[in-house]
């Protein structure tokens, strides 16, 4: 196993003699992108025309379906198959494995007549057009069993048990500690359920060829889903071919296959024909995963120069009956501030709803605006800058575990920010600041996610004509993974970006773990980097021992690698010229990257610092925002332009779950209340005012060869935190039940005399 | 139902079903397939067109209500390999991650500037008896009818200011 | 969808005589929120006749000094429209205040006025609701109150109409004209178009399902300031938690009831020398359920007193 040593050593990526590294290259997709010839899943050409699906879904919690009447939908016209858990086709039963090595095990659909949660899928229609399939959907009616279901969680919070195979974490004596100390902060904050929202609906194109299905799907994950769906039809993996290369936004709610690749799959070889399936924008809410709501009770006791003496962050969560699931909103806390006494734990309330799962940064998103607002709150009581607080409380190693940071530049991005921002114009005492109708005031907040690096592969290809095509079972959920990819082979072997190609999103391509945890920059670029090493030395060999090379005969350690060259001083030749001549029929080399055994032995994160500036309508409660900076310290970054889109995007991320951002239980029905753009409210166009971010100088070379770490997940960190703060220090309103919507605002503004 | 419209420039004959809407044509039976689906109800703006050059949603719009009308989408922009001004700003600003609400994002932004042109007020005009001024905040709120969940409304803004130019 | 006929009406009379004759049709104009029922089938014609192409879509002075817009017209038009910039301006805030470009672009005068509630239960059709299934009893009682009617509500039905467009039409005191397939036509204020719910919240206009709006007068403004407002949690695309409408003195809440709410006792109070406040806690006063609607009766308490400021309507506080 290698060791963070061997990644110390100058390479390729950390010399960046062409500069392509940290370059704001264009997207490499993006000509397709806005021309709208990138085909997603639902619009790839099949081989012939294709018959479309549509699901129906349970309308109660929990039960069973005791009839269904189906005959009008199999009349309906053009309609091929209805199908329920009566005639659905066969499949492995739920949590089997065929292959002990898939990634997941079997997952079926229709499996039979038990509801689990509000919006399963109940029946499927296959007809031969759209519209047909939506009609005869409508006609089928189904009786169901109800029984008692539990769907309220805040009823249920004293329900909540550890989840599984953990414990509390106990530093210290938290009790006796924040007991003795002189400032405390005891509060609970909430954080709703919130939905994805992917502008791309969860959709699968599938076919077969003999005994070999094809699926093209939405998913960010390729093994896992070509392994869930051979493992559902129980065959081998490998008669499985499922390409994902364009999909329409993932932030983990794609993480996973769900009910349109099973059907569809199973649909096509039911009828012998290529079928389209894809979830309605109101079945998503439902029929996909959602981020938890979490209840979190946040302690601090500070000495009277604001060092923190004690710490407790505990949350309780909720999940699926039958699908756990934790929103470790706890977790990061253990490696942020600096206190000796120490509480963080999780709770999990077992519910009969729709399945909770990982949304960008699970376990950070949520957990952040809970400490991030006690800080605020406790900088309050103190008479201390909410910043100056954060700095008395930078740790020197981590505070948990007492390992070495690989890099920490936290109080950096609060130094920068707080400059770049202006902080010094906030007035400390809230309700200060009057323009018009509208009470003005800024907050912020830190920011910290982990990073991680996963074992990964990917092949290389040179051709006679010197174009070099990486290709990798990887995903782009618009991350700016082809980018990244190609600017990492292009440096590596030292030929301009355009002689390379990248194809991903593909279950025969060596195998990379898919999007998401932030790691797949570090992951898949560290193999693509890797796979570029194993080419070097290949085209050194072959270049040094082929006597018609102009380098023949040379160390093939020293050549180097520049311009579309191989060279050594000054004997060169084309990479081109060098596989026309030699291995005309091309060199494909694969490579691979697995985590550093000592890699563990640091505590390795990524940081950053948020600032809001936002307006309070004295008169409705209305917030909107004036403006937002980021700074992030996140390893070196590949490309600036993607790089940065990923944190503002993040950031804005953080202004939803500030404002609008919410799903709730209808405790009547067991269903979400919002099951739609019109109700479940993302941020729009003009919510967004003067919102930038930048990076930090910074190369972590404890965290993979490249130095480089993720950032897809770190903007949302904390950011709705600053909103909230914002808000606070704008009409002096302390919300800590998120979102913070009109009526809340208002309910506290009038509670002010407002 | 027999409908032809003048798609992109070219003259297309269909005979749809009439629940068929302008967006499933121009996707199911056009193999245009820029024109995206995202709610199918008129909440997200993915699949924004230009129908007698105004920006509409194809979804909610039945395909025989657009016997002969004038369709321009995303897959029309271009002239030949020359991208429209607003597809390469796009791509220069990286306006888009996913990229699946960028087709509505381009012919959207398309159709609104041509609006400002004609003098459409928004509710972020400050005179409605004045020329408009195409501020930022006029650019945002007149592009709100187009969700991005990606988020990349800052550098949407910026492509669009890069081809409309700076401010009035 | 449920499969349906669709023909281009020629002209007014005809469009007119095929909805009447035909069982099940339904006048088709921008369908921005027919078709987005239809494919839910909340709505389900068996035919529609297309008028979004009528000669009806032309704004023009009338008689009395005042505009008439033709009913096809598209929001937007209408918006932009030099006559209604300058002399109608909260008409022009409140178009430019509902859905997106793109949906004003497609969505008609008569359309918007003909739009039915956005109450998420009516919309979910796996749920009971009196407006699409009467009798089935109404889910939204008990629910989030936000979204929910504080006046003119029923045991049947607390949905609100969602029209912002509307709600200026009623404070600039815009009539109506409408053609009935005998070929009579008549004339009716905003005001009275819409229906409140009470035992029948199914009946939601007092138009017959055959009468054709022809076009919307407005007649010429009344002297004083005009503002529309409207609150949201977003700062667009989205439906308004409340809004008001001040034009010539008169005052019209949206989003608190089942049609454009005119604020009549806050008028009179103001016409007998009460303070802006004092008018704005009169009309409150007589919202339902004050308990479970605290929340958005004080919104609209303060917003109605804030809109009178700042149109300097009657007298401070």
């Amino acid at each position: 196993m290698s060791s963070v040593k061997d990644w110390a050593a100058p390479n390729p990526i950390t010399e960046n003699r062409s500069g392509l590294i940290g370059k704001s290259v264009d997207r490499y997709e993006g000509r397709l992108k806005v021309t709208g010839t990138a085909p997603y899943a639902y619009e790839v050409e099949p081989p012939a025309p294709p018959a479309y699906g549509q699901m129906v879904t349970a309308t109660i919690a929990r039960g069973r379906i005791t009839h269904i009447e189906t005959q009008a939908a199999e009349q309906s016209p053009g309609v091929l198959a209805v199908w329920t858990h009566l005639n659905v086709p066969p499949q492995a039963r739920r949590g089997e494995r065929l292959n002990p090595r898939s990634q997941r095990p079997a997952n079926p659909a229709l499996a039979s007549d038990r509801v689990e949660f509000y919006g399963q899928t109940v029946a499927f229609i296959l007809a031969d057009t759209l519209e047909n399939a939506r009609a005869a959907a409508e006609k089928v009616e189904i009786t169901y069993a109800a029984e008692t279901a539990v769907v309220d969680f805040l009823a249920s919070l004293d329900q909540g048990e550890l989840p599984p195979g953990e414990e509390d974490v106990h530093i210290g004596d938290f009790p006796k500690a924040f007991a003795a100390s002189q400032v405390t902060v005891d509060e609970t904050y909430f954080s709703p359920i919130q939905n994805h929202v992917q502008m791309e609906p969860c959709a699968t194109t599938a076919w077969w060829d003999g005994d070999k299905v094809t699926v093209h799907t939405s998913i960010q994950m390729v093994k896992g889903g070509q392994h869930a769906l051979a493992e559902t039809l129980a065959i081998p993996s490998d008669r499985v071919h499922l390409i994902t290369r364009y999909i329409g936004g993932g932030f983990g709610g794609k993480g996973q296959a769900y009910d349109d690749l099973t059907l569809a799959a199973l649909a096509a070889r039911a009828v012998g024909r290529p079928v389209k399936v894809a979830y309605t924008r109101q079945q998503m809410f439902h029929g996909t995963i959602h981020r938890p709501a979490v209840q979190m009770r946040v302690r601090l006791g500070a000495n009277a120069d604001g060092r923190l003496n004690a710490f407790a962050l505990e949350a309780i969560t909720h999940c699926a009956r039958h699908a756990t699931f934790t929103e470790h909103a706890a977790n990061f806390s253990r490696n942020l501030y600096a206190a000796p006494n120490r509480l963080t734990g999780h709770r999990l309330v077992r519910m009969d709803i729709p399945h909770a799962g990982a949304m960008r940064a699970p376990g950070e998103a949520p957990g952040m605006l809970s400490l991030e607002c006690a800080m605020d709150e406790l900088a309050e009581k103190l008479g201390l800058d909410p910043i100056e607080l954060r700095l008395r409380n930078e740790p020197d190693v981590d505070p948990e575990t007492g390992k070495p940071f690989s890099v920490r530049q936290l109080e950096q991005c609060l130094h920068e920010g707080s400059q770049r921002f202006g902080w010094s114009r906030r007035n400390p005492k809230p309700g200060q600041v009057r323009d018009g109708r509208w009470l003005v005031g800024m907050g912020m907040a830190a920011a910290i996610r982990g990073n991680f690096l996963l074992p990964a592969k990917a092949g290389l290809r040179i051709t006679a004509d010197g174009v070099l095509t990486l290709t990798q079972g990887m995903t782009d959920i618009g991350t700016g993974t082809y980018t990244i990819l190609a600017q990492i082979t292009a440096e590596t072997l030292g030929v301009p970006l355009e002689q390379v190609r990248v194809e991903l999103g593909d279950s025969d391509m060596p195998p990379a773990p898919g999007s998401g945890g932030q790691f797949g920059a570090a992951t898949a670029g560290s193999a693509a980097y890797e796979t570029g090493m194993v080419m070097r030395r290949t085209l050194a060999d072959l270049a040094t021992g082929d006597p018609r090379s102009p380098l023949y005969g040379a160390d093939p350690t020293l050549v180097s690698f520049a311009n579309g060259n191989i060279a050594l001083d000054n004997q060169t030749e084309t990479l081109a010229a060098l596989v026309a001549r030699s291995q005309p029929e091309g060199v494909y080399v694969e490579g691979s990257i697995s985590p550093a055994a000592d890699a563990r032995d640091y505590s390795q994160h990524t940081y950053g610092a948020h600032f809001a500036e936002v307006g309070v309508d004295v008169v409705t409660g209305e917030v909107r925002m004036r403006k937002m900076f980021g700074v992030f310290a996140a390893g070196r970054i590949l490309n600036g332009k993607t790089a940065r889109s990923q944190v503002t995007g993040g950031m804005i991320w953080g202004v939803g779950t500030a404002l609008t951002e919410a799903n709730t239980i209808d405790p009547r029905f067991g269903s979400f209340a919002n099951q739609d753009l019109g109700t479940y409210l993302v941020p729009v166009h003009a919510d967004i005012v003067d919102l930038d971010a930048i990076f930090l100088d910074e190369a972590d070379d404890k965290a993979n060869p490249m130095g480089i770490k993720g950032v897809g997940e770190l903007g949302i960190c904390g950011a709705g935190a600053a909103v909230a703060n914002a808000i606070y220090n704008a009409c002096g309103v302390r919300l800590r039940d998120y979102p913070m919507t009109p009526d809340k605002v208002l309910e506290g503004l009038m509670a002010k005399g407002l | 139902m027999k409908t032809t419209m003048t798609v992109n420039g070219q003259v297309r004959s269909l005979d749809l079903d009439t629940r068929t809407t302008l967006l499933d044509a121009l996707r199911e039976h056009l193999d245009l397939k820029g024109s995206k689906k995202g709610c199918d109800q008129g909440q997200c703006g993915a699949c924004t067109v230009l129908v007698n050059g105004t920006r509409i949603n194809a979804c909610l719009s039945l395909a025989v209500m657009h016997d002969g009308d004038e369709i321009l989408t995303i897959e029309g922009l271009a002239d030949g390999e020359n991208l429209h001004p607003l597809q390469q700003a796009f791509l220069t600003e990286d306006a888009f991650q996913c990229g699946y609400c960028t087709p509505g994002q381009i012919c959207s932004a398309v159709g609104m500037l041509q609006e400002v042109a004609a003098g459409l007020p928004s509710q972020e005009t400050e005179s409605l008896t004045g020329p408009i001024s195409l501020t930022d905040a006029e650019i945002r709120e007149r592009l709100s009818g187009n969700i991005c969940r990606c988020s990349a409304y800052p550098q949407i803004l910026a492509a669009v200011r890069r081809v409309a130019g700076a401010t009035q | 969808m449920k499969p349906f006929t669709y023909e281009r009406a020629s002209d007014v009379a005809s469009a007119i005589q095929a909805v009447s004759q035909t069982p099940g049709a339904r006048y088709l104009a921008g369908g921005t929120n027919l078709l987005d029922l239809m494919k839910l089938e909340i709505e389900t014609p068996t035919h529609l006749v297309d008028v979004s192409r009528l000669p009806l879509a032309t704004i023009e002075a009338s008689a009395e000094g005042g505009v008439r817009l033709g009913a096809m017209t598209r929001n937007s038009q209408v918006a932009a429209h030099p006559d209604i910039r300058a002399r109608y301006p909260a008409l022009v805030q409140a178009i430019v205040s509902g859905g997106s470009g793109q949906l004003r672009n497609k969505a008609t005068t008569a359309g918007n006025l003909m739009q039915r509630t956005r109450c998420s239960f009516f919309y979910d059709t796996a749920k009971p609701c009196n407006k699409r299934q009467p009798g089935s009893g109404c889910s939204a009682l008990g629910s989030l109150s936000r979204a929910n009617a504080i006046f003119g509500a029923s045991e049947a039905c607390v949905a609100t109409h969602p029209s912002d467009m509307a709600v200026a039409l009623v404070a600039l005191d815009a009539q109506i004209e409408t053609l009935r397939p005998d070929g009579t036509s008549r004339s009716l204020a905003v005001a009275d178009l819409h229906r409140l719910p009470g035992t029948s919240p199914e009946t939601e206009s007092e138009l017959a399902a055959d009468e054709l709006i022809t076009s919307v007068n407005l007649p010429p403004p009344a002297p004083g300031g005009q503002l529309y407002r409207k609150v949201r949690a977003r700062a667009s695309y989205v439906g308004g938690l409340a809004s008001v409408a001040v034009a010539g003195g008169r005052l019209v809440l949206g989003a608190v009831a089942l049609k454009p709410w005119r604020a009549e006792t806050a008028e009179a109070a103001l016409a007998s020398g009460a303070s802006r406040t004092e008018a704005a806690m009169a009309e409150l006063a007589q919202a339902q359920d004050p308990d479970q609607n605290a929340g958005k009766i004080a919104l609209v308490r303060r917003l109605l007193g804030a809109v009178l400021d700042e149109t300097n309507t009657g007298r401070g506080a």
